[in-house]
């Protein structure tokens, strides 16, 4: 129950702080920023009493009501430790988005905080939903909110990008609803009960030749969204325009939805049929890690820049999954969350950049350092977790994710090396572009703010935390090794 | 005919009732208004005689009426759709000073043509309801004949519905000779012992082109865009869901009565022509700047869709495509209604650059408008959502897949200009357009009131939608 008072909070929320932007676009700032904040104090409440429970593997909230019984569609949301984690991922990024979006958006603030808070609720709905039909749903409301926001107050070619947004994802969730169905009726024909329920679908057996097909429904559909490489046209369009909270939550959360989508529904679904095609997604994420670094080397559009890193960081995913292995696993969860924390900082800074020098262009900053020195070492901090130093989360995310996949895979494991040194040379480039060199700007900028500093210090603080004490998190999620059957093979 | 017999027509009697008092109120040259609020409540009559004789349904009236439950809920939807276009067209009417009082016995006519589709079970109702039909549209096309592509319109359409009806004539004639009866029962029993032949299949597929053409199907659409465009916004809603409702019920007992779909071949035709138009409906939707023309191919490509659910034949599919019908016609009412409440007496809210910025001026209406176009789109807590995943749901069960991934593309290709509408609608440069200032407060208010209904109904059925689907399967249940 508490799951659907969360979500209803934002969904509340985002209404509320509507309705009062038309008097006091301040008073909407506020409750946006309450709304998230309620939540993520109830997560980490619920944090602190899942902690004493005894049985960490278990599904701890489950609650399920009727929606449309004709049909077996339920209202059944349920939290694991995994699905926990991507929350408080979830509640923070909001947090960091209402705040820094705080001075960047002057009109119709009320819509934007509306629509910003609209797509946290769809994302926690995502993370939480066990029923496919909610899913699905809640898939779905993420994209629209999102969509606006991109449209509305993104940059110059805002509506290329919406569009291209929205008809990548919309290609996805189409097959997938079809992949739905057609999991549905195999279910159903089986045994006699039609449900969209996550647990009763667990248990349906297939012919391989058919899983195949309905599995690459899903895989698709994730695989967009994550996104894996040929698919991953949308990206730098999307985040390059969207405004700076909407980039924050692009890549800080909507891209995890496609691997808590694949590691939630796609390997327990067809754990046969995943097993078949892994290697193809291991060389799917391998040239992601390759083919984004190179193409972040390339870019002049700091945005732009940091997109395509998101694309190279997120191959690591997908060969942390596909390797089947613990470890891995494990490397892949904190990926997720060290991702979501180094990439959205990286958002932030450029967002604040751009207020400041009303460009995104790093061939017209540089020395930045000069007049900045606060942001600037912040700003190395990130690029550094962002290139793999050790102490920081990402450093342990993807030794993991390389480890575990050396095991079945070597040769791609070695190559996914790599991606570790041409993230060092991206990021070197992208910091000695914009803070060090000639200075191109010669009026004076302001260094960085007290509400910004609060927003880049409580990312720098997690992303330290994550990389000096990594257990708290992977003992949440010690047990999606257990409802893998076939990854100890 | 007995007396069970005659209360189940009552509902139907009621409606031919209406053209009638609306002409003798012409004639005691009574006022608009008065003809509108009877009319009205004529049609509420209607909906309370359909309530009142639920209990002795299915009634059979032999050789030519069949009063089931199905015929009910395509009625009552008819209904429905009328009493919506009623009040729309109050104000639509008014702003242009033309003599409305005609139009509403031509409305009720043909109105009544739709209703007689929905019951008939032999090709002599059948023809009836739809020469009812067509005629009255003929004029209801070129009503304002003053306005520019009216007369042009209302050609089109005359000439292309007279083949249509030829080639439906000419394929009744067929199967009759064939089958050696017109009623539908007949048929089916006939073709049992004798098996199809080749004539059989041709009258097949002449009456199949002819309600192809009702239709828009494609390649039968090409009468569409200029018809939707040329006629005043309310007909244009009436062709867009009453004509169609009338028609697919009819197609629907037809095809039930006969087992169409033993037939590959029927098959084979349906799919090509579901197939057909979902794709060239979208493709040509893109460039679109003008609404009533983009809306006029989406429903070419939405009855595509619908096509879907009627490829199975069975009565999930029956289901899917009566909550289609029943999403589609509210989703499309409300974006026509929208469209009217913005014209003027000078011009058709019809461009797309009249709709920049509505949002930030007519909030409202604005998202109204959106909630409806998202609809059409298919996207999650909207009615049209629903529809299509019930649709989806049923070509999955019965394997249909070429169709099924058809659809999927192709709806994709419709969210760009369903989405190119709401970027004007959300765009931040605001049209220059004035807001015409409503003539009439008492029907601008009460139209606005009832587009808000309608919207809120478009998310109602898209999020619960239980009640209505247990209406409708207790409605099918009665046959």
């Amino acid at each position: 129950m508490i799951l659907i008072w969360m979500i209803c909070i934002l969904l509340a929320g985002g209404i509320v702080s509507w309705l009062v932007a038309r008097t006091s676009p301040l008073l909407a700032k506020w409750i946006a920023l309450l709304a998230v904040t309620v939540d993520l104090l109830i997560t980490c409440w619920l944090f602190s009493v899942y902690q004493a429970f005894p049985d960490n593997t278990s599904w701890y909230i489950n609650h399920q009501a009727n929606w449309i019984p004709a049909l077996g569609i339920s209202f059944h949301v349920a939290m694991d430790g995994f699905s926990h984690v991507l929350l408080l991922l979830t509640f923070f990024l909001g947090i960091l988005a209402v705040l820094c979006s705080w001075k960047e958006i002057k009109e119709k603030t009320g819509f934007y905080f509306f629509n910003l808070l609209w797509t946290l609720a769809g994302i926690s709905g995502v993370f939480v939903a066990m029923d496919m039909i909610l899913f699905y749903f809640c898939w779905e409301i993420m994209l629209i909110p999102m969509y606006f926001l991109i449209i509305l107050w993104g940059d110059a070619r805002r509506r290329y990008a919406g569009y291209k947004f929205f008809i990548f994802t919309q290609v996805g969730s189409l097959l997938m609803l079809l992949s739905i169905l057609a999991l549905y009726f195999i279910h159903g024909d089986q045994t006699g009960k039609y449900t969209f329920d996550y647990f009763s679908l667990l248990h349906t057996t297939m012919v391989p030749g058919v899983a195949k097909w309905i599995m690459l429904g899903f895989l698709i559909a994730f695989a967009i969204k994550l996104p894996v490489v040929p698919f991953h046209n949308w990206l730098p369009d999307a985040h390059g325009e969207a405004p700076t909270a909407g980039s924050l939550v692009l890549a800080g959360l909507l891209l995890k939805t496609g691997a808590y989508g694949i590691i939630r529904f796609v390997l327990p679904l067809f754990p046969e049929s995943a097993v078949d095609i892994a290697p193809i997604m291991i060389l799917f994420g391998v040239a992601g890690i390759i083919y984004g670094a190179l193409l972040a080397f390339s870019q002049t559009d700091l945005k732009r820049l940091i997109a395509y890193t998101s694309v190279s960081h997120m191959g690591f995913v997908l060969v942390g999954v596909f390797s089947f292995n613990n470890i891995a696993m494990q490397g892949v969860v904190m990926q997720i969350l060290t991702h979501g924390l180094s990439t959205g900082a990286l958002f932030v800074m450029a967002g604040m950049l751009k207020e400041r020098l009303h460009t995104r262009d790093i061939d017209r900053m540089g020395g930045m350092w000069t007049s900045m020195s606060g942001m600037g070492g912040i700003a190395i901090l990130f690029t550094m977790a962002s290139a793999g130093l050790p102490a920081l989360g990402n450093f342990i995310a993807e030794f993991f994710v390389l480890l575990g996949a050396f095991v079945n895979y070597p040769v791609f494991s070695i190559i996914a090396t790599l991606g570790l040194i041409l993230s060092a040379i991206y990021s070197l480039r992208m910091l000695q572009k914009v803070f060090m060199g000639q200075q191109h700007f010669t009026e004076p900028v302001k260094d960085i703010s007290a509400r910004e500093l609060v927003i880049m210090a409580a990312l720098s603080i997690s992303i330290v935390a994550l990389g000096l004490f990594p257990q708290p998190v992977i003992n949440t999620v010690q047990h999606l090794s257990t409802i893998h059957p076939l990854l100890h093979e | 005919m007995n007396e069970l017999q005659l209360s189940a027509l009552l509902p139907f009697i009621v409606l031919a009732m209406a053209s009638v008092v609306v002409i003798l109120l012409i004639a005691f040259r009574l006022s608009h208004t008065v003809i509108q609020v009877v009319g009205f409540l004529m049609m509420c009559l209607v909906v309370f005689a359909t309530w009142y004789v639920r209990d002795t349904l299915p009634q059979e009236i032999p050789p030519l009426f069949i009063v089931d439950g199905q015929a009910a809920v395509f009625t009552g939807l008819i209904i429905f759709s009328v009493l919506v276009i009623g009040l729309f067209s109050y104000i639509y009417f008014e702003e242009r000073e033309e003599n409305p009082k005609e139009y509403y016995i031509l409305l009720f006519l043909a109105t009544l043509g739709a209703a007689i589709l929905t019951i008939s079970q032999h090709f002599i109702s059948l023809f009836i309801g739809l020469e009812l039909l067509s005629v009255s549209l003929y004029a209801l096309i070129a009503y304002l004949r003053n306005r520019n592509n009216a007369v042009e319109a209302g050609m089109k359409y005359l000439v292309l519905a007279a083949l249509s009806s030829a080639f439906l004539l000419f394929g009744m004639a067929l199967i009759y000779m064939e089958t050696g009866s017109m009623k539908f029962s007949g048929i089916a029993e006939q073709l049992k012992t004798v098996g199809s032949t080749p004539l059989f299949l041709m009258g097949l597929g002449t009456i199949i082109v002819a309600i192809g053409f009702k239709l828009a199907l494609v390649p039968f659409h090409l009468w569409a865009a200029d018809v939707y465009q040329g006629s005043p916004s309310p007909v244009t809603a009436f062709i867009a869901t009453i004509s169609k409702i009338g028609t697919f019920a009819m197609l629907l007992r037809f095809a039930q009565s006969i087992h169409l779909q033993q037939y590959p071949l029927a098959v084979t035709i349906f799919s090509v022509i579901a197939i057909a138009s979902m794709v060239t409906g979208n493709i040509l939707a893109l460039q679109q700047r003008n609404l009533k023309r983009l809306l006029a191919y989406s429903s070419i490509a939405h009855f595509g869709y619908l096509l879907v659910a009627f490829l199975p034949g069975n009565d999930a599919g029956t289901e899917a495509a009566i909550f289609y019908l029943a999403a589609y016609s509210i989703t499309l009412l409300s974006a026509f209604g929208v469209i009217i409440l913005l014209s003027s007496r000078q011009h058709e809210a019809e461009e797309l650059h009249t709709y920049d910025g509505l949002i930030w001026k007519r909030p409202i209406i604005a998202t109204v408008l959106a909630i409806s176009l998202l609809s059409l789109a298919g996207i999650p807590l909207t009615a049209g959502f629903l529809a299509k995943f019930f649709v989806l749901s049923t070509g999955v069960h019965q394997a249909v897949w070429l169709p099924l991934i058809v659809l999927v593309l192709s709806s994709v290709i419709g969210l760009y200009y369903y989405l190119r509408v709401i970027n004007s609608l959300f765009s931040t440069t605001v049209s220059a357009e004035a807001i015409p200032k409503p003539v009439h407060p008492f029907f601008h208010i009460s139209t606005y009131i009832t587009l808000v209904i309608m919207a809120g109904l478009i998310c109602w059925l898209g999020i619960f939608p239980s009640v209505t689907l247990q209406g409708i399967r207790t409605f099918l249940m009665l046959h």
